[in-house]
């Protein structure tokens, strides 16, 4: 599916980009090693304009270098890089007034206000949004004469994000614009970059929460080790992973707490064979369990069994039924629909926070 | 906007002047801690009368010889005690009579000791019946422009100028390329010489002011003198200020940290703090040093600012200071634009 997925893209990737077949962004053979690290290993890319589009990967991955060699920070050791037609060989001057940059970590002057860092960064630009215009996209009003250094880390962001906006940008790059934010401010960035995206924007975004891509991007490209394994709409890539659902389970030999495995519970009288506590103790039969209809695929990983199942109605009763008949007992049971977090585990055989 | 507000340079340097006023430190170091110093040193070093030194002398005729004059201040003692009193410091000089003759024991590199011993010399001989063959009047004066504080003011400026550029550049400069802001800002479409010189700018703007506090309050309450053009002067201090941000800026140019700022900052004002004459000539250093002495830039600024302010001697004749203040204005910053680190 992986292959099948690149594949089409390799052939003809028009057919690949979002809403149109105009490339905001165009990444050919890309490499960049630092040292021994090899950061960026092979990137081709295509972004059409208008599209929001999504890096994803754990830290480490390459993200933020193959955004910082697209901004024009970092030179690559190979490859190229064109920006709405342009590069940054010839075009630099120009490049920087039709692309808005929000980079990881910047401390903007606690001792300005927010209308001043603005100010300041409008004056960069031949042309761009009124400094109101900036403040109300932001939704800033209420701190325009606020001092940085008393903002929160979301206003702060969204300060940061204004800074890149207000030379009214054809192309943008957020490079992690939530990490580290509570989850009412990863929203609140969440709206300002839907509204982005309805007034037509083109957007790449790096991220390594999943549920952010999946919400936000158009397109998301998985990286891992400097290279995309996976690249194709949030739908196609859960659909890679086999079934709609993921079924999780452990098996152990003595009751939990956990409040989804009342059938443990249930089954906790007639269980006591052994006393260890903890997963895995029974041995589960994985090839009655993919057997079953709707199952498409099973792992296990430290002992908590997952299942890709679709129809899931049909397939977890015969689940049960299959673990009943060999004797064991769930002590863990969950079930959640395929996220993108389950396409990276399955291309990778990690988690995604395993760092 | 209007137009002004819509150029880069002019908000960068807005910017900088405004973070620099916001920083309460940054307002006590530059404005009120020289006032502080030349007031200070201005109380502590004001003209007295000369001081009255204190001798020793081991007989009575002595020891009457030398109370009878009010410059010094005469004990009687016996040997031992006096030896005691010299090496304690009580007394410069103890005076041992033996019979016809007398010793005077003191340290010859005191200068006050050396005094002592020609003040009581001169009365030991005079009460013995010396008779001088030619007659001496002293007329006594004490002119604006020889005071210790006239010698300082020139000084504390000259070091006032140093510090507050290279702190100030070196700092803010260290602390945005820490802070990541030093790469949002080439992410920007704005020209990158922009940023340097927008420091240059608000720091020409500092610099007119804090001239005029310091050199104002010396003149209202030292009234120290201005014997040169006061355009010279402020030519002469717009040089040192672009010398020591040049400076400033080097030392800026690669530091990642605050501390590895801090410590190249006093490896590089140390030496200049001690040898370049802000509280005592630099010629009181051997001769050996006195080329590094000489070379130092803000060795050159003081002298420069003490030939205009004391002297009254015209830019035109004071060409070797400020030919030392030019190359370290030029070198310095070709070399750091060569090497600056913006991320």
């Amino acid at each position: 599916m992986v292959d099948r997925v690149r594949d089409r893209v390799d052939a003809d990737p028009d057919v690949a980009l979002g809403n149109t077949g105009k490339a905001a962004v165009r990444i050919r053979g890309l490499h960049k090693a630092f040292g021994d690290v090899r950061a960026v290993d092979g990137i081709d890319l295509e972004v059409g304009a208008g599209e929001c589009f999504g890096l994803l990967g754990p830290n480490g991955a390459g993200k933020t270098t193959t955004i910082e060699i697209c901004e024009g920070l970092t030179p690559p050791d190979a490859g190229t890089v064109e920006l709405l037609g342009r590069s940054w060989q010839r075009d630099a001057d120009e490049l920087r007034q039709l692309i808005g940059i929000q980079l990881q970590e910047t401390q903007f002057p606690e001792k300005l206000t927010v209308e001043e860092v603005l100010r300041l960064f409008r004056s960069f630009y031949r042309r761009g949004m009124t400094l109101d215009e900036a403040i109300a996209l932001a939704q800033l009003e209420e701190k325009r004469q606020a001092r940085v250094g008393g903002l929160s880390g979301g206003q702060k962001q969204r300060v940061a994000m204004a800074t890149a906006l207000v030379g009214d940008p054809e192309l943008l790059f957020l490079d992690e614009p939530t990490t580290g934010l509570d989850p009412q401010a990863r929203r609140h960035v969440w709206d300002l970059v839907e509204r982005l995206k309805l007034a037509g924007r083109t957007i790449i975004l790096t991220t390594h929460y999943m549920e952010e891509a999946e919400r936000l991007c158009d397109r998301v490209a998985i990286m891992d080790h400097g290279r995309v394994i996976a690249l194709g709409t949030p739908k196609e890539l859960i659909a890679m992973v086999g079934g709609e659902d993921i079924v999780e389970f452990a098996v152990g030999l003595k009751a939990t707490a956990d409040a989804s495995t009342t059938l443990a519970a249930k089954n906790a009288a007639n269980s006591a064979r052994d006393d260890s506590s903890g997963r895995g103790q029974g041995v589960v039969n994985v090839e009655t369990l993919k057997a079953i209809p709707g199952v498409q695929s099973h792992r296990v990983d430290e002992a908590l069994h997952q299942l890709s199942v679709s129809e899931l109605h049909t397939a977890v009763p015969r689940i049960f039924a299959a673990l009943e008949e060999q004797g064991l007992h769930l002590s863990e049971f969950r079930t959640h629909s395929a996220t993108l977090e389950d396409v990276f585990v399955r291309l990778t055989g990690r988690n995604l926070r395993d760092e | 906007m209007n137009r002004l507000e819509l150029s880069s340079l002019y908000q960068l340097t807005v910017t900088r002047f405004k973070l620099t006023l916001r920083e309460p430190e940054a307002i006590f170091w530059i404005f009120v801690f020289p006032i502080l110093l030349a007031l200070g040193l201005g109380i502590a070093f004001r003209n007295r009368p000369a001081d009255v030194l204190p001798v020793g002398a081991t007989t009575p005729q002595l020891a009457q010889a030398l109370a009878a004059n009010k410059g010094l201040r005469a004990m009687e003692m016996d040997e031992a005690a006096g030896t005691r009193a010299l090496a304690t410091g009580n007394i410069l000089l103890l005076a041992v009579g033996n019979g016809n003759s007398v010793v005077y024991r003191y340290d010859d590199t005191n200068p006050d000791a050396r005094t002592a011993r020609m003040i009581a010399d001169r009365d030991i001989q005079i009460a013995a019946g010396r008779h001088d063959p030619v007659e001496a009047q002293n007329q006594l004066m004490h002119e604006t422009g020889s005071r210790y504080i006239d010698f300082l003011v020139p000084g504390l400026l000259g070091m006032n100028l140093m510090g507050s550029a290279m702190w100030g550049l070196g700092f803010s400069i260290v602390d945005a390329r820490a802070k990541k802001l030093l790469k949002r800002m080439v992410a920007s479409p704005m020209p990158r010489w922009q940023y340097l010189a927008a420091y240059l700018l608000a720091r020409l703007i500092m610099l007119a002011i804090e001239v005029v506090v310091l050199l104002g309050f010396a003149w209202v309450v030292f009234r120290v003198p201005f014997r040169g053009p006061v355009a010279d002067l402020a030519l002469i201090c717009v040089l040192c200020s672009l010398t020591f941000s040049a400076l400033g800026l080097l030392v800026a140019s690669r530091a990642r940290t605050m501390e590895a700022v801090s410590g190249l900052m006093n490896l590089v004002m140390m030496p200049m703090w001690i040898m370049s004459g802000v509280f005592f000539s630099p010629s009181r250093f051997p001769a050996f040093l006195q080329p590094f002495v000489q070379a130092l830039p803000l060795t050159a600024a003081i002298s420069a600012i003490r030939g205009n302010m004391l002297q009254g001697i015209p830019l035109g004749h004071m060409m070797t200071p400020l030919a030392i203040l030019l190359a370290w204005c030029a070198v310095p910053f070709a070399v750091s634009l060569r090497i600056f680190r913006w991320r």
